[in-house]
């Protein structure tokens, strides 16, 4: 299976990732590789199969509904490269 | 005194015949003497390790400790440690102090361990070979030239070179078991949900889980011991009682029968490594266990499966690396949109691009059914032929790698070859099932390991099984030259 450079553009994309145009062949060659190795699960007839939900077959854990976590925030966003006012910064979105 | 156990250590400490303070400056200094040679830290923390060695030597002394207080150890890069770099291995998290410690790292300081420092690992755990490291590839300390395996390729090395007599890893496809025996240590990735993993930066959440690397099987004991149980934050942490393992180990195995996997034994296996793992497989049946060849239909299928899961969850779980809340953030980007991409791209090495993409083809409108659903399905093949050997067999044994370590660069640019490393690891994630590597000898003057799976919850069994074969051989003791 051989992917085309329109294919990973639109991947690209869907990643929110930017390859740049001198290493778009040599990713797109490298993928092509792997959906082909990958390729190998479409012989195997799985008609009747469920699939996997959980490897032990165990159901969701559910808690209590209430609030355990402290306000952290000026904690967490002190990792954050552009914070104004409690606020995250980002581009302008809205013109 | 870096030629001993965890356990030889906790009875020198207990004895007051070395001091953790000692023992740490100890360990502190051969990391600062060797780790050059071998890179397999990110980050040393002397001045945390130290504060905590005085505090176990404390409760040394009021008689409150437990077999961890006052050992050295190091935590691979992907466990969030509170106020020290979590970088993952990658530039994206290379500016980030976690503000809190993961569950697995709060246990174990908890148990009184001393933290030395975070080790290196491949991007976001995303190699078999450590050489996607932001930070440069560990080598090999049996032979520089050669990678230790990966991702949790620096605790393997740090723990072979004997810089740290434990460390933690993680496994999502053979992140423990396979630099376990290319470096030649003990390496134990338990059931899935077994230790929690609130805090362990996530690469396949169906599939991640964080275990122990150590030189013998009893030193693994004790680190499992305090890692695991549940935990209120990982609604997948299992709620079964851990039982004690330590207690498990002596049982003698001649009531244990060993499947042996015949289709493991294929072209694909060195030789060397063939014969190592069939003379470690005659000393179990020495020590009483019953062998029995078994065959596991769609083992096969493993390596495919888990390259469409595991990459799907990654796609996901790494969307969350914007370059708003944390991690690096490109400069100068006209929109949101461009300071996305261009942040993920400045951000993510080679590899872990390759994830993200083959995750978004193989979950994206028209491939869905085709490859992830189809993925899903082949897993619980996979997983119910697992369910099979078990009500047969006790415990599974098989080679961890197809050969002993390889040289640097080899496969780096292959990457279908560097996944076909983990041939042999894939299968015991995608059932959710624990498995352990430990040495069983060399291959021209390389480690090779012996791989143990067992059911679901079998984590005594394994280690069991592992300390029964190393009462009876020594090549969990060979250091390699020079360390």
């Amino acid at each position: 299976m051989s992917l085309s450079l329109e294919e990973l553009h639109d991947l690209c994309i869907l990643s929110r990732l930017r390859i740049t145009p001198a290493e778009m062949e040599g990713v797109a060659a490298k993928l092509s590789e792997i959906v082909t190795m990958v390729d190998a699960l479409q012989a195997v007839d799985t008609a009747s199969v469920v699939p996997m939900a959980h490897p032990l077959d165990r159901a969701q854990q559910l808690r209590e509904d209430r609030v355990t976590e402290s306000d952290r925030h000026r904690r967490y966003q002190a990792n954050a490269r552009r914070v104004e006012r409690g606020l995250y910064l980002v581009p302008r979105v809205i013109e | 005194m870096h030629d001993a156990t965890i356990t030889q250590l906790a009875e020198a400490l207990r004895r007051g015949k070395v001091s953790s303070v000692e023992l740490t400056g100890h360990c502190l200094a051969r990391i600062e003497r060797l780790d050059g040679g071998l890179n397999a830290f990110i980050t040393v923390t002397p001045e945390c390790a130290r504060a905590q060695a005085e505090r176990a030597d404390e409760r040394l002394a009021a008689g409150d400790a437990t077999p961890l207080t006052g050992i050295p150890i190091a935590h691979k890069d992907i466990f969030c440690t509170e106020g020290v770099r979590t970088s993952c291995g990658s530039r994206m998290l290379d500016n980030f102090v976690s503000p809190y410690d993961a569950t697995a790292v709060s246990r174990l300081r908890e148990a009184g361990a001393v933290m030395l420092g975070k080790t290196n690992m491949d991007e976001f755990a995303m190699g078999s070979s450590n050489e996607t490291s932001y930070y440069g590839p560990v080598r090999n300390p049996w032979n520089r030239d050669r990678v230790p395996g990966g991702s949790s390729g620096g605790s393997a090395a740090a723990v072979a070179a004997r810089l740290v007599p434990g460390a933690t890893g993680t496994d999502t496809g053979g992140s423990i078991r396979q630099p376990a025996a290319l470096c030649g240590v003990t390496g134990i990735k338990p059931t899935y949900g077994r230790v929690s993993r609130w805090g362990m930066v996530a690469f396949a959440s169906s599939l991640d889980q964080a275990g122990a690397l150590a030189r013998t099987a009893r030193d693994a004991a004790l680190m499992l011991q305090a890692m695991s149980g549940p935990d209120p934050r990982d609604s997948t942490s299992l709620p079964d009682p851990v039982p004690d393992y330590s207690a498990e180990l002596e049982m003698p195995l001649d009531r244990t029968t060993i499947g042996v996997v015949d289709d493991f034994f294929d072209d694909g296996l060195d030789p060397d490594n063939a014969q190592r793992v069939r003379d470690a497989l005659s000393v179990m049946e020495r020590l009483g266990a019953t062998l029995t060849s078994i065959r596991l239909e769609n083992i096969g299928l493993s390596v495919p499966a888990y390259y469409v899961v595991a990459p799907a969850e990654a796609s996901s779980n790494l969307s969350r690396f914007d370059g708003v809340r944390f991690g690096h953030r490109a400069e100068g980007a006209g929109d949101l949109a461009e300071l996305y991409m261009r942040t993920r791209g400045e951000g993510f090495g080679a590899e872990v691009k390759r994830r993200i993409l083959t995750g978004a083809y193989v979950l994206s409108a028209g491939y869905f059914d085709a490859y992830y659903l189809q993925a899903q399905k082949v897993r619980q093949l996979i997983s119910e032929d697992f369910a099979r050997a078990f009500a047969e067999v006790d415990l599974i044994a098989g080679p961890t790698t197809p050969t002993p370590a390889f040289p640097l660069g080899q496969k780096l640019d292959d990457p279908v070859q560097m996944y076909l490393n983990d041939i042999y690891t894939i299968g015991a994630p995608l059932a959710g099932l624990p498995a352990l590597s430990m040495p069983c000898g060399l291959a021209r003057g390389l480690p090779v390991g012996l791989q143990l799976i067992g059911p679901h919850l079998g984590e005594g069994r394994l280690l069991n099984a592992a300390h029964c074969f190393q009462r009876e051989t020594d090549w969990h003791t060979l250091a390699p030259p020079g360390y």
